[in-house]
């Protein structure tokens, strides 16, 4: 690969990641910087403001949301988020939220238009780069593997199938279909906590069906849901493997080294 | 906690029956067929977005088409009432339905008359009131409420009816759904011949011809509006569109949306009582409009859950709805178009927590056939919950708390901090089984993650920063 190819990529890398998974994140910049880019990591970012904003406190949220889009509109480059829902956040309620001044809501429009998700990104980055993405299987599939495409990537920013080609793209993986697959999983946020039987309902029909479909490894873009499934299926002594897609792309790398 | 959380109260009830079991299989075949019935229609796409702007369109001109609907009413020798609230609606459905002491009512499916609770009123003043709706009549006889837009009965299986009928009835058990069906009309023919006043509902109201539509698939809406002297359609004062091809354009998007068919089997127009010649008809023809609080919600930023055309869909693609059915919510209208409506109808503080009735998924928004925004409308409800009657007070502080931090660097930083601390004292079993507070709804079901011991970030300022 080129190095004229380069970018400068800016990883905002969500607050579930940082805290609480940050071996997603080095693996979301170990695929970045794979296909050519370069990563930088502003360091004062925090936290988008969604769970605010859902939970109808939005003069927090629009306070959290504007310190982050700030502290994006101070870089340049394309602004990669390894979640479906933080990214639709910023693009689509974040210049609503910030339209109060309108000062702030250029930079928001501003920051939005450099925003993308993690698996659309590297899905273009692949293409731009004819990465061989999909390298030959030389080995049969082992594992039953089913994308779940977190409702917010999937109905707010339109993607599913570039997750599902990235996941296609590792070796001994074979990826399964579920019924209802397009069906939210129940997370939801903070309605995960407001509600929590509701909650759980809707969670035990998507893991019912992914026991039924015999699925080994759940794999997800958005790090919210797969701890809300997670969670659930280590009550149920569930071993499904759980993991974000980054995770999935440069764990399946090392298994072939 | 400060408040009932009455939603959630609900919801667990009902979970523990065997109605949402019912409401996710019958919700998930009529998305079924939905999809079936909008793959068949090419123009489907521009059909929702002519049928959005028709829509807005007339809220945005409210006023000026309810005048003109009112007016053609009446030049096609129909009358115009107008009610401002329940009370007012009933009162004057009563004055008419009571001129004769003791009247038989028959009525076909009308959401809008739930709101008015008008049965009970009806038979409070000694009148008879028969539901001719299949699914209306079960749910009268089981002295129930519907618990959907226009499947009454989707909280029960065909062999909960064969025991309503059996019981109530005094038939032999069957299941069979056609025998159901041949007992209610054996039972029902007899009124739809004697009844001195039919009450309808109205899909859609067209202003330019005065004309009312209703959509049904059993012959009783028709029976209803034409059988008895007096028809009265009660209408709920949005349900407009201006012109006769506007109309056809709602019901195409509405049949389609709503049971998967091409067309309801009955598409009923009524433009005024009898005219000389007509084979049949009533000798009265009035159409009572309704308020009961849509102009408030007119004037608030939900506003345009009243592009509402009543499909029931986004009840069906509801992952919430379907697992806690209709009842639930305790209100008239369910799922996500009433946890949007329902607070704005009613008093607000009655349904504060029914916009937190979902996990903002976007499922209806993607199926709405006038392409309303519901997520974006329950957020707007949130805000107002969280400033006239939080339910969910006690996030409060946490909120606050976040918001403070979230927006401070440095702050954050040893909040994450404070997080790693906890994640090492966790040692080596890195999830939690119980958490205190409210947090314990999540451990309820649930292990919950501890933080990571080292943050992304500070493996990045460790092994990255190039300072």
């Amino acid at each position: 690969m080129s190095q004229s190819m380069s970018e400068t990529v800016q990883l905002f890398v969500t607050c579930i990641i940082d805290a609480v998974f940050p071996q997603v994140g080095r693996d979301v910049v170990e695929e970045l910087e794979r296909n050519g880019a370069e990563v930088e990591f502003p360091a004062d970012q925090t936290c988008c403001g969604q769970p605010a904003y859902n939970a109808g406190h939005h003069t927090e949220s629009t306070e959290v949301l504007l310190h982050n889009l700030e502290v994006l509109d101070r870089t340049s480059g394309t602004i990669v988020i390894p979640s479906g829902s933080c990214a639709d956040f910023l693009i689509h309620h974040g210049p609503r939220l910030a339209s109060g001044d309108p000062e702030t809501a250029v930079m928001a429009e501003r920051v939005a238009a450099r925003i993308r998700e993690f698996t659309s990104y590297v899905t273009e980055q692949r293409e731009r780069a004819s990465v061989e993405g999909t390298e030959a299987h030389d080995q049969p599939p082992t594992r039953r593997a089913f994308y779940h495409p977190s409702c917010h990537a999937l109905r707010g920013l339109g993607l599913r199938r570039e997750g599902e080609s990235l996941l296609d793209s590792v070796t001994g993986v074979e990826r399964v279909e579920i019924e209802g697959a397009e069906e939210c999983c129940g997370f939801g946020g903070l309605f995960a906590v407001e509600m929590p039987e509701v909650s759980t309902g809707i969670m035990n029909t998507k893991l019912d069906r992914l026991e039924e479909a015999g699925v080994e490894m759940l794999v997800g873009a958005d790090a919210a849901c797969l701890i809300h499934l997670e969670g659930g299926l280590r009550r149920r002594e569930n071993p499904m493997q759980v993991v974000h897609i980054a995770s999935a792309i440069t764990a399946g790398r090392e298994d072939r080294r | 906690m400060s408040q009932p959380v009455t939603f959630r109260r609900r919801a667990v009830s009902e979970m523990g029956t065997p109605k949402p079991a019912a409401v996710g299989r019958a919700a998930r075949r009529f998305m079924g067929k939905r999809q079936w019935a909008v793959d068949d229609f090419t123009p489907m796409e521009e059909t929702r977005d002519r049928a959005r702007m028709i829509r807005l369109h007339t809220l945005a001109n409210l006023h000026r088409y309810l005048d003109q609907f009112a007016d053609s009413v009446e030049r096609n020798g129909g009358q115009v009432l107008w009610a401002a609230d329940a009370a007012e609606a009933n009162l004057l459905i009563a004055e008419v339905v009571g001129r004769k002491e003791g009247s038989l009512v028959i009525k076909s499916k009308s959401m809008v008359t739930e709101e008015l609770d008008l049965n009970a009123h009806l038979q409070g003043e000694g009148h008879t009131v028969v539901e001719t709706d299949l699914g209306e009549f079960i749910v009268q006889l089981a002295e129930d409420h519907p618990s959907h837009i226009i499947a009454p009965v989707m909280h029960l299986t065909r062999q909960d009816i064969g025991e309503l009928f059996h019981k109530r009835l005094g038939i032999p058990y069957t299941d069979d759904p056609e025998q159901l069906n041949a007992v209610a009309r054996r039972h029902l023919r007899r009124f739809f011949l004697s009844a001195d006043v039919g009450i309808s509902g109205v899909n859609t109201g067209i202003a330019e011809t005065g004309s009312i539509v209703t959509v049904t698939n059993e012959g009783n809406g028709w029976l209803t509006t034409a059988a008895p002297r007096t028809h009265i359609a009660v209408m709920g004062m949005e349900r407009l569109v201006p012109t006769f091809e506007d109309a056809a354009t709602i019901v195409e998007v509405l049949a389609r949306s709503a049971t998967g068919q091409r067309l309801s089997v009955y598409t009923n127009v009524v433009s005024g009582p009898r005219r000389p010649g007509d084979p049949d008809g009533p000798d009265e023809f009035l159409v009572v409009i309704v308020d009961n609080g849509r102009s408030r919600v007119l004037s608030t930023d939900a506003s345009e859950i009243l592009a509402c055309i009543r499909c029931g869909a986004c009840l069906n693609v509801c992952p919430v709805f379907r697992e806690v059915g209709g009842h639930a919510y305790g209100q008239v209208y369910s799922g996500p178009v009433g946890s949007v409506l329902a607070p704005g109808l009613a008093e607000f503080t009655e349904a504060a927590d029914l916009p937190f009735a979902s996990s903002l998924c976007g499922a209806c928004r993607e199926v709405c056939p006038v392409r309303i925004d519901i997520p974006k409308l329950l957020v707007h409800q949130r805000v107002r919950a969280t400033r006239e009657n939080d339910p969910f007070r006690w996030l409060g502080p946490g909120l606050a708390l976040y918001g403070q931090a979230a927006k401070r660097p440095r702050v954050w930083k040893s909040l994450l901090a404070a997080g790693r601390m906890v994640g090492r004292l966790k040692g080596r079993d890195e999830w939690f089984h119980r958490l205190p507070f409210h947090a314990k709804g999540w451990t309820q079901s649930r292990d919950f993650p501890a933080p990571a011991r080292e943050s992304f970030r500070q493996w990045w300022k460790e092994n990255r920063s190039g300072t």
